[in-house]
């Protein structure tokens, strides 16, 4: 038993706040049901289950506190845990940057639960799998994918009578696709919170198509190229980027976001007008619960409109120093974009580059966010509209923001979750001038 | 794993949170509950893991099950998170349970609880039977376990002068406050600083007759320097020079013995670690990378100290001699190697030139991977990977010895927690010293042009473990055999076969230092793993280097 009710959760929270004798107790409990399964060379190799729920417990005398987490909810569990982040918080030092327990808030509820992920079972995901392996058992193909769905819930209470409770689902999947001679390989991924958008047979020969078409890549000079992202490829590009919209980093002059002279580029335009990029936890396609980790309320707040940087991410501590509001930290990020499919922004280019996915994304530069990574698993040269050939793949050292500056067409975002963080993201497919790869890589 | 299980927790925006695959430097994982600081020091009774874990080998053994192993798993963390003056947070978690794993009708089944009731382990085992029975449903071919002789009622412990667990909180946060200080003093502009200690209490019990009962330490200080310079909106990082170490707090102990000075000023670190010295250096360090030479691109010869080299052999030799890369099952995530099986039976791959033999261990004292005996009971030892160049072994555990027709598993198996399932992860994998006496600055008498690393910096590998890059900390020119300025910028390139042949000399034993990381992360769900990495300086010719510099307009 891990998924609380409202009902349930509450009465635990309001145990819990009225155990301790601290100045003041912030409590939160948190509890999923996730389900996988995980295959390779076209067979199962590992499935399970793994149901967890857990209580912390963060409380202050002052300007000391301690957090105590547990998984036992029974009343002397209850009493102990408390006990245990008095003893701690007692134990801490001062901190000076300290920021008492968030008031009475207002939650308006995001339509993050379905009914019908949550209702997923073992024979479902076994059939994902086969659904993946006796297609690629039958034309000579080797499978190596992961299913993994979530049903959860989160609450949060304090003693100063704040209190939130929502359910949340959600299905990731991703599969690698290599030919038999492992001289070809395809992947796709998927990310939902509703069931009834998958249907595996349909995803699993996207990546079937593209390890046959990879077979016996081609070798390209590196150097710059048009290039086309698939909405996947540049999540993780832009997770890293996001890191230097913290505002106290941008202040302290060591981010891209840093002015010269001192202080930070709110308000400049940073980006190619056509870069409007916004957080909203009420997205249909892409709802997040409607607060963040300090129980603030998440809005519905612009980051980029226009190439013009609209918000930084200021904590509360931060914002109380620089006569801000802090605003909930977004837990999404959309990026606006046009109607175009990936297949048409290849139609409209004479010369280029498609980029299937992208791969172990490292910062060279947090001054400018160079970011070194390379191209797997379906990378193409386009000539005339057309996908000519397999190319080679490629290591690139490019910084998104640079990226973002050479804008050619945004296609129509979809949904995407990045391999390095677990924000959601809509993202189009990105067609953009002078991408650069630095040298080739033999890896299939 | 979810996000929120993570301290500095990045479910948000700007938050640096959850890493993908591969390494990652300064993430702080919560794990399991927090608890007050007397229960660091405690112990689960011997006796009761002994009669629960027989309660699960009989429950598995009766319903069939043909093998079985329990592991009963007490993992302690301790994080005191520093920056400038200021404590950030102090957290003290722990996380205790029970995993079962069974071999029915030719599978594998595995099942985890935190009930550490009979009841909760006898229905835990009969879950993991029942997942067994399934998954053998669709299998084609059945688990082969190499055979591991019982080894009855026996313990091991990481040999520690002192626990970390045991020095008071106070004692930590005052170290780390006089680093701090000291780093503000030397011309820092910020500094963020970190103490990590780990306690993993595993007792181990299997139908093949073992009952192991292990005590493992490790001990993390790791910091970061940043100097900024407002006029120019410059700003330049640099971290401490620290290893992550199988050892107790007595590292934290500064000995002569342990500081290292380099030709041409750096100093590093051995056996032991001062942080308040290293805080210093880092300072004036980064003062100095603000104002250093931008490198030109192009051909060196780079001397790689081992604070650096470790990285460069985890990525390129320890990734890609994973059996089960090799084979293809981290196809999806991790990727697989380019060291394929026809290069190892043709006794004949070049992996590197004549100067390269890069052995697995997990014995060395003071690493990370030493432990007695692995996560499926199997003695742990040390062999050959790499043998004056050629490819000729990879790491193993049960389930994948018939494959290379090895006699028994090396050992390398591991799971990250009681609740994970045990799966092959890294041994240590070291460079082997060179025969003949040779000194870092005798090596660099030779260097006509080139380049000297010293520390970790980015880090990025294909999925086949081909192409990849590397930055560092710090880089200091060579020219015509002197050590001459620090510059800046320095990346370089590399394809592994060409790099490792292109070794022309690898210092003696004299200059044998670890590095090494606590979060190498690999599967689905992911685990991480800890992992050491020795080597003597070594110097590669004719390496590409690439400048990193950028404008951003």
């Amino acid at each position: 038993m891990s998924i609380y009710s409202e009902q349930d959760a509450k009465a635990i929270l309001d145990k819990v706040v009225a155990l301790s004798k601290a100045d003041e107790c912030t409590a939160s409990l948190d509890g999923s049901i996730e389900g996988n399964v995980r295959y390779a060379l076209n067979n199962v190799s590992t499935s399970g289950i793994v149901s967890n729920a857990e209580l912390a417990v963060q409380v202050a005398y002052g300007k000391r506190s301690g957090v105590a987490t547990i998984n036992e909810f029974d009343d002397a569990s209850l009493a102990r845990v408390v006990a245990r982040a008095e003893e701690l918080a007692r134990l801490a030092p001062e901190n000076p940057e300290f920021m008492p327990a968030i008031a009475k808030q207002t939650y308006r509820p995001s339509a993050t639960f379905v009914d019908k992920t949550a209702a997923i079972t073992p024979e479902y995901r076994a059939k994902v799998a086969a659904d993946s392996i006796l297609p690629c058992r039958a034309n000579k193909l080797v499978a190596a994918g992961f299913f993994n769905d979530s049903q959860s819930f989160s609450a949060l209470a304090n003693s100063n009578g704040n209190f939130g409770y929502q359910r949340e689902t959600s299905l990731a999947f991703t599969c690698t696709v290599r030919t038999d001679d492992a001289q070809g390989s395809g992947w796709v991924a998927r990310s939902l919170a509703d069931v009834d958008q998958f249907h595996a047979p349909t995803e699993i020969q996207i990546a079937m198509d593209k390890a046959k078409r990879s077979s016996s890549a081609k070798a390209l000079e590196p150097g710059k190229y048009t290039v086309i992202l698939e909405p996947a490829a540049s999540a993780d590009l832009l997770t890293y980027m996001f890191r230097g919209f913290d505002a106290r980093e941008a202040d302290e002059g060591r981010s891209f976001m840093t002015k010269k002279g001192g202080g930070n580029k709110l308000g400049e335009k940073v980006f190619d007008e056509r870069v409007t990029i916004y957080a909203d936890p009420w997205d249909p396609a892409a709802a997040v619960l409607p607060w963040d980790e300090d129980g603030l309320p998440r809005e519905h707040t612009p980051l980029v409109t226009k190439g013009v940087v609209d918000n930084l991410q200021y904590s509360r501590y931060w914002a109380k120093l620089k006569g801000k509001t802090a605003v909930g930290e977004p837990g999404n990020l959309i990026m606006t974009g046009g109607d175009k499919s990936t297949m048409d922004l290849v139609k409209s280019t004479s010369k280029g580059v498609l980029v299937t996915r992208t791969w172990y994304i490292r910062m060279v530069d947090p001054q400018t966010v160079l970011l070194t990574g390379l191209t797997r698993d379906g990378t193409f040269y386009i000539e005339n509209g057309e996908i000519k050939y397999p190319i080679k793949n490629f290591r690139f050292n490019e910084s998104p923001v640079i990226m973002l500056n050479n804008v050619e067409e945004f296609g129509k975002p979809v949904r995407v979750l990045p391999q390095e963080s677990s924000i959601v993201m809509m993202l189009p497919p990105m067609k953009l001038r002078e991408f650069t790869f630095t040298s080739l890589s033999d890896a299939v | 794993m979810q996000r929120r299980d993570f301290l500095k927790s990045g479910a948000g925006l700007t938050g640096f949170g959850l890493a993908g695959v591969g390494l990652e430097t300064l993430l702080l994982p919560r794990y399991g509950r927090a608890v007050p600081v007397d229960a660091l020091s405690s112990k689960i009774d011997g006796a009761l893991k002994k009669r629960l874990a027989t309660t699960a080998l009989e429950a598995a053994t009766k319903a069939g099950a043909t093998y079985c192993d329990v592991r009963i798993g007490r993992y302690l963390r301790q994080f005191v998170i520093t920056r400038e003056n200021k404590v950030q947070n102090v957290v003290n978690t722990e996380s205790t349970g029970v995993g079962i794993r069974v071999l029915a009708n030719g599978a594998w089944g595995f099942a985890a609880s935190s009930d550490l009731s009979v009841d909760g382990i006898a229905a835990a085992t009969a879950q993991a039977v029942a997942i067994a029975r399934a998954n053998a449903k669709i299998q084609t071919d059945p688990v082969q376990l190499a055979p591991n002789k019982g080894v009855g009622e026996v313990s091991w412990a990481t040999p520690i002068k002192k626990s970390a667990m045991e020095v008071p909180i106070k004692e930590k946060v005052d170290l780390l406050m006089s680093v701090n200080g000291a780093a503000l003093k030397a011309g820092a502009d910020y500094i963020r600083s970190v103490i990590f200690a780990v306690n993993e209490q595993k007792y181990f019990a299997s139908t093949d007759g073992s009952y192991i009962d292990q005590d493992v330490h490790r001990l993390w200080a790791p910091f970061e320097v940043t100097a900024i310079d407002k006029a120019s909106g410059k700003f330049r990082d640099r971290r401490g020079l620290s290893v992550p170490v199988g050892r107790g707090y007595e590292y934290l102990e500064p000995t002569p013995a342990g500081r290292i000075a380099l030709p041409g000023g750096a100093v590093v670190y051995g056996s032991s670690y001062d942080m308040h010295a290293d805080a210093i250096a880092a300072a004036s360090q980064a003062r100095a990378k603000l104002k250093a030479r931008s490198v030109k691109p192009g051909k060196y010869d780079l001397v790689l100290d081992p604070s650096h080299l470790w990285l460069t052999i985890h990525e390129s030799v320890g990734h890609a001699t994973e059996l089960d890369r090799v084979l293809g099952y981290e196809a999806n995530y991790a990727g697989t190697s380019f060291a394929t099986l026809d290069k190892w039976r043709s006794k004949d791959f070049k992996y590197g030139s004549p100067n390269v033999t890069i052995f697995a261990d997990k014995i060395q004292p003071g690493t990370l991977g030493a432990v007695g005996y692995d996560d499926e009971g199997v003695k742990t030892g040390r062999w050959d990977l790499i043998k004056d160049g050629i490819l000729v072994n990879y790491q193993v555990i049960r389930d994948q010895a018939h494959i290379i027709g090895a006699p028994a598993s090396q050992g390398c198996c591991y799971a990250d927690s009681w609740s994970s399932v045990q799966f092959q992860r890294m041994a240590n994998v070291s460079l082997a010293p060179g025969a003949k006496p040779l000194s870092a600055a005798e090596m660099i008498k030779d260097v006509e042009n080139g380049i000297y690393i010293v520390g970790d910096g980015s880090f990025s590998i294909d999925q086949q473990r081909y192409n990849a890059q590397f930055g560092g900390q710090l880089f200091y020119e060579i020219k015509n055999g002197k050590v001459t300025e620090m510059i800046e910028d320095v990346a370089y390139q590399m394809r592994t076969p060409d790099f490792w042949n292109a070794c022309a000399a690898v210092c003696d034993q004299r200059d044998f230092r670890f590095g090494g990381s606590f979060f190498d992360g690999k599967g689905q769900p992911p685990q991480i793993s800890a992992v050491s990495h020795g080597s003597a300086t070594a110097r590669f010719n004719g390496i590409n280097v690439i400048n990193t510099a950028r404008s951003l307009g």
